[in-house]
């Protein structure tokens, strides 16, 4: 079944600068994806449109059966609490505890504390986070910083994760750590996960589904993929163009 | 009673914001103070003036003076007149007799030296109560204009000027309450732009994990809605005890008993009311119209 439509979607942002051309993708419910480019290719462009924070110019985005560019200012809150968002730079609230930070997202949501503490408390455990629960972020590393961040993504069980260079700060020990944890809740919870990322090796690595993204076109998509294709595909484009 | 948690938990971050910028909280809060107190001075003022103009104009009467050798022809003459003139609210004829009596029971000297006379000096009146102030004069003028009226006097000048000049002192203390408000508003306003910035993070998060854009807003405008409550609060009891206090020690009279003060209950409540309500009114408007600048959702 698919979780994301995007057809013949395309991004002009006021200024002119096009970030995104024609980009065509179909992602299933439970799939792993990377999203890769070099920097200012669209990734991150493109990452926005699935959550709607930039509305596409033209083309379809449909994200769980939600038609984003049909989807007023009002309403973006329904997209949003079907999914998850992880950053380079964690956005966390310095002074709320790893418990607060993750129960800030529902207490927003209005559930009662009898709701919202055994969802935390599942949410931290699954980032390996149980003993650390009433630290501030401040008392962190990086890497436990980036889990708490994830656990807050979590811990509504949405069934999309979208993560937009969530290695980007960390050294390659952490990042392999987060990348450890997001592919257990990808195969345990079947959570959709969409990556962007710059980190060729943690790519190779993990073999999973690959798009390519040069210039705001979606040059490459390969199933078990790697950065390798993407260099072959970016050498075909220069000759090609 | 999700709405009702989201609106707990919104006052409890208005609260906590309000601390956490409190110097800012401080300003706004003291501008709505002083707004207030001069709402509350200028309603006090003009309350009690209105109610000074009001027995004013009650009072207004004009007194005509017919010649010693007026006849009863002529005076029914006039009564006829008076009793189509549109302006003449009632008369009364007062005759030379009356006025001797009334003058010798108000003084003893003046009674002796009546005395002397022959003939009663004074002379025959009418009194004519006026319906409309602002057509004295007129009235006046009409009244003079027969043979055998010697005068038509009223506080020519002494009341206008009364008025007029209570009119001024509302339309000033209206001016500086308009001019303050609008202070205020721009105080709130700014304290909320703030409350936005600092919290930035906060509001991103908000968004990101679904938070409808009503629950985003609604702490800001608590915000306001506190800090303009705070602000009503001393020149609520200010309202109460002061003016309680000058009302008993005055007697309820100043100077003499032409000014009359108004009863303190209900009015001081009635006055707290109102600053309540315009408090909490200019925070929550100053600080969505902040809000909806600054948070472009
Ligand atoms: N808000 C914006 N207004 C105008 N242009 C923008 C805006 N955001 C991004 N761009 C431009 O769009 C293009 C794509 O940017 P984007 O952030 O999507 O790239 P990226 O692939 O995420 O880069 P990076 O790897 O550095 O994060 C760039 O040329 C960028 O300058
Ligand atoms: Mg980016």
């Amino acid at each position: 079944m698919k979780l994301i439509k995007v057809e013949h979607a395309y991004k002009i942002y006021k200024n002119g600068t096009t970030a995104v051309a024609d980009l065509s993708v179909s992602i299933d419910k439970g799939e792993f994806v990377f999203v890769i480019g070099s920097t200012g290719s669209g990734k991150s462009t493109f990452i926005k449109m699935l959550y709607r924070e930039e509305k596409p110019t033209s083309g379809i985005v449909n994200v769980g059966g939600i038609d984003v560019a049909k989807l007023r200012n009002s309403k973006v809150y329904k997209l949003r609490r079907r999914l998850g968002v992880v950053f380079q730079d964690f956005k966390l609230l310095p002074k709320l505890t790893v418990y607060e930070n993750v129960a800030f997202a529902l207490e927003t949501l209005g559930l009662t504390n009898n709701e919202i503490r055994p969802k935390v408390l599942k949410a931290i455990d699954a980032v390996g986070l149980k003993e650390k629960a009433r630290n501030l972020p401040s008392e962190l590393s990086g890497g436990e910083q980036q889990r708490v961040a994830i656990a807050r993504a979590i811990v509504n069980e949405p069934r999309l994760l979208i993560c937009d260079e969530p290695t980007g700060n960390l050294d390659p020990e952490t990042s392999k750590e987060i990348m450890t944890i997001l592919d257990r809740i990808n195969k345990e919870s079947e959570t959709t996960i969409i990556m962007a990322t710059h980190d060729k090796e943690l790519v190779n690595k993990m073999k999973k589904r690959v798009l390519v993204i040069e210039n705001g076109v979606l040059v490459s998509d390969t199933k078990k993929g790697s950065y390798k294709v993407h260099e072959s595909v970016k050498d075909s484009k220069k000759k090609y163009s | 009673m999700r709405a009702l948690r989201i609106l707990r938990r919104s006052i409890r971050d208005s609260f906590k914001s309000i601390f956490r910028n409190f110097s800012l909280s401080m300003a706004s809060i003291i501008c709505i103070t002083i707004t207030l107190i001069l709402v509350a001075l200028s309603m006090f003022l003009s309350y009690n003036v209105n109610q000074i103009t009001t027995s004013l104009e009650q009072e207004l009467t004009i007194v005509v003076y017919l010649d010693k050798d007026v006849t009863s022809e002529n005076k029914k003459e006039i009564e006829n007149d008076l009793k189509t003139m549109e302006n003449v609210e009632e008369y009364k004829i007062k005759s030379k007799d009356e006025w001797k009596a009334e003058m010798g029971k108000e003084n003893e000297t003046l009674e002796h030296a009546l005395k002397y006379f022959e003939e009663n000096p004074l002379l025959d009146s009418i009194i004519v109560k006026v319906k409309n102030v602002n057509d004295l004069k007129e009235t006046a003028e009409k009244l003079r204009k027969y043979d055998f009226v010697q005068s038509a006097e009223y506080g020519e000048g002494m009341v206008e000027s009364i008025i007029s000049v209570f009119d001024v002192i509302s339309i000033g203390t209206f001016g500086i309450v308009i001019a303050l408000i609008v202070v205020t508003f721009f105080l709130i306003s700014n304290t909320i732009k703030l409350t936005i910035f600092s919290r930035k993070t906060q509001i991103e998060i908000k968004r990101l994990v679904g938070a409808s854009n009503a629950a985003i807003k609604i702490p800001f405008v608590f915000e306001g809605f506190i800090l303009g409550i705070f602000g009503s609060i001393i020149p609520i009891l200010l309202s109460i005890y002061g003016y309680t206090i000058l009302y008993n020690e005055t007697g309820g009279y100043i100077y003499t008993k032409i000014i009359t003060l108004v009863k303190p209950f209900p009015f001081v409540l009635v006055v707290s009311l109102v600053l309540l309500v315009i408090g909490s009114f200019v925070g929550m408007i100053g600080s969505w119209l902040s809000v909806r600048k600054h948070l472009k959702i």
